[in-house]
């Protein structure tokens, strides 16, 4: 199934927030959207997912999803949105409560997806007792465990330390080596953008509007923490958005 | 060339709650025999203060008549009944203002409204709405115990936390199930702190309620000696009702410990 945003624009009250915006999300594909802070990116992601409408413009599903899909469009928040009187067992069962599954079926798919994000020990820890990767790996388990059409990420690493943020790119790239899912995902991280993205957008400050889109055709088993030519994208992608960023920065401060 | 070495000085501390076992005790117990000491002495005259010696001989004779529980069992059992009723519809309207724009445009001004009577003067109309008996014990202690328990739920649904909710949102969840496994349990911390002090409201409340023509009780028998000023069992009473209080604290602490294990 793809996603695809048709001419989408968006003002909060007089502030206009996204213009004119057309993109397609290819299934199988992980697509980076950046941008200086402020830019709509989030507004962007909250639409894709149906938390959001746009003032103008449709957000379109492309294809049916597979039919053992719970729940086609499926966030990963960068807060987590963890319960936490639940333990990591009752926060996954707690989205596939409402499907009329037996308990069988549920503790089957519970098991599965604990085993393929390596949660299994953790199954009956309370999220307070988690670290802050940990809780993150719960919440992409969670996510894996409605076996999502699209998954839609939010600054999800951002949360993190520098060192638990690599720890949970590698295991994202071996998710998705082992089986391909679709994403979008939204960072104002470039380091991150290079590692996962296929595509990687880049919006202007606000109003946002595509300001390139850069397509990544290494695999994305083979681009290692520093590799040189990754380096040499997130520089490109850094001269493109600097000035941006710079903008936008200051844009802040004469409110 | 050495600079003299001075050890960098500790002001870090204070400032943090710790658990200090016995002190509470302690201070009970110091003011008890105080007044033992007082009113022996003559510091304080028998008038101002019973003699907490003969407060407890009252409540030594008051078990072995019998009469205590002849008086504390009809008083247990209004207070649970009134507080129960009380509880629960502030709870339900409280998550109905918390759930529904409507409700809350309705609602909020209405308790507002109700909040601040003393339910003490009331006391009529209840007689005439409810009858001499224990329903109008009931209504007083309900209506007491209501307003802040509605006031206290839909503040805590309105802290449950937003991003939560919109996860249950995004997830496709039911509206029901996020009513009943991310509002309510989320609410529930608010919720038990405002019955703590619901559930004190209910126990003042349970001598006005026994004024409405109550043979027995605590708070009948708190009136009768007050009437008569025999300060040896209008103590005894007190007493009784303060225990009351001390226990239902510690029992919704019991509950806040199982029901919040989650919390950190």
């Amino acid at each position: 199934m793809d996603l695809k945003l048709d001419h989408v624009s968006h003002h909060y009250g007089a502030t206009e927030v996204l213009r004119d915006i057309t993109l397609d999300f290819p299934s199988g594909q992980i697509v980076c959207i950046v941008g200086p802070s402020g830019c709509g990116k989030s507004t962007l992601l909250r639409m894709l997912g149906g938390l959001e409408q746009p003032t103008a413009g449709k957000v379109l599903q492309i294809g049916t999803p597979p039919a053992d899909c719970l729940n086609p469009l499926t966030y990963i928040f960068q807060d987590f949105a963890l319960l936490p009187w639940r333990t990591v067992r009752g926060n996954l069962a707690l989205v596939l409560e409402d499907h009329g599954l037996s308990a069988a079926a549920r503790d089957a798919i519970i098991t599965d997806v604990l085993a393929r994000t390596k949660l299994s020990e953790f199954a009956d820890a309370l999220p307070k007792q988690l670290s802050g990767g940990m809780k993150q790996r719960v919440a992409i388990a969670r996510a894996l465990a409605v076996n999502p059409a699209v998954m839609l990420m939010d600054e999800p690493l951002s949360a993190l330390d520098s060192q638990t943020r690599e720890l949970l790119m590698d295991d994202l790239i071996g998710l998705w080596t082992r089986q391909p899912f679709t994403a979008v995902y939204v960072t104002h991280n470039l380091a991150e953008a290079v590692r996962l993205g296929h595509k990687i957008v880049v919006l202007s400050r606000r109003p946002g509007q595509v300001r390139d889109i850069v397509t990544l055709n290494t695999p994305l088993a083979e681009r290692a923490y520093g590799d040189a030519e990754l380096e040499a994208q997130q520089q490109h992608l850094w001269a493109l958005m600097r000035d941006e960023a710079a903008a936008a920065d200051a844009e802040l401060l004469n409110v | 060339m050495s600079e003299p070495a001075l050890e960098v000085r500790f002001r870090g501390g204070g400032f943090v709650a710790r658990r200090k076992r016995g002190v509470g005790i302690t201070v009970f117990i110091v003011l008890v025999l105080l007044a033992e000491w007082g009113t022996r002495t003559g510091v304080i005259s028998a008038l101002t203060l019973p003699r907490p010696s003969d407060v407890a001989l009252t409540f030594k004779e008051l078990y072995e008549s019998g009469l205590l529980f002849k008086h504390l069992l009809p008083s247990l059992s209004r207070l649970a009944v009134g507080a129960t009723m009380g509880a629960l519809a502030g709870i339900a309207v409280g998550l109905l203002i918390g759930l529904f724009s409507l409700a809350r445009a309705g609602l909020v001004p209405l308790v507002a409204a109700l909040f601040p009577i003393p339910k003490i003067a009331l006391l009529p109309l209840f007689v005439i709405w409810f009858g001499i008996d224990e329903m109008s014990k009931y209504a007083l202690i309900a209506f007491g115990t209501f307003t802040p328990t509605v006031v206290a739920t839909y503040a805590a649904v309105d802290n449950v936390d937003r991003t939560l909710i919109r996860m249950g949102q995004s997830f496709g969840l039911k509206w029901r199930s996020i009513v009943w496994k991310i509002v309510l349990p989320g609410a529930m911390p608010g919720i038990l702190s405002g019955l703590r002090i619901s559930l004190t409201i209910a126990i003042i409340l349970l001598v006005a309620a026994e004024m409405l023509g109550a043979e027995y009780g605590i708070g009948a028998y708190i009136l009768q000696a007050g009437s008569l000023y025999d300060l040896e069992r209008l103590f005894a009473g007190v007493v009784i009702l303060s225990v009351m209080g001390v226990l239902v604290s510690a029992a919704i602490a019991a509950v806040e410990r199982r029901v919040l294990r989650w919390r950190v």
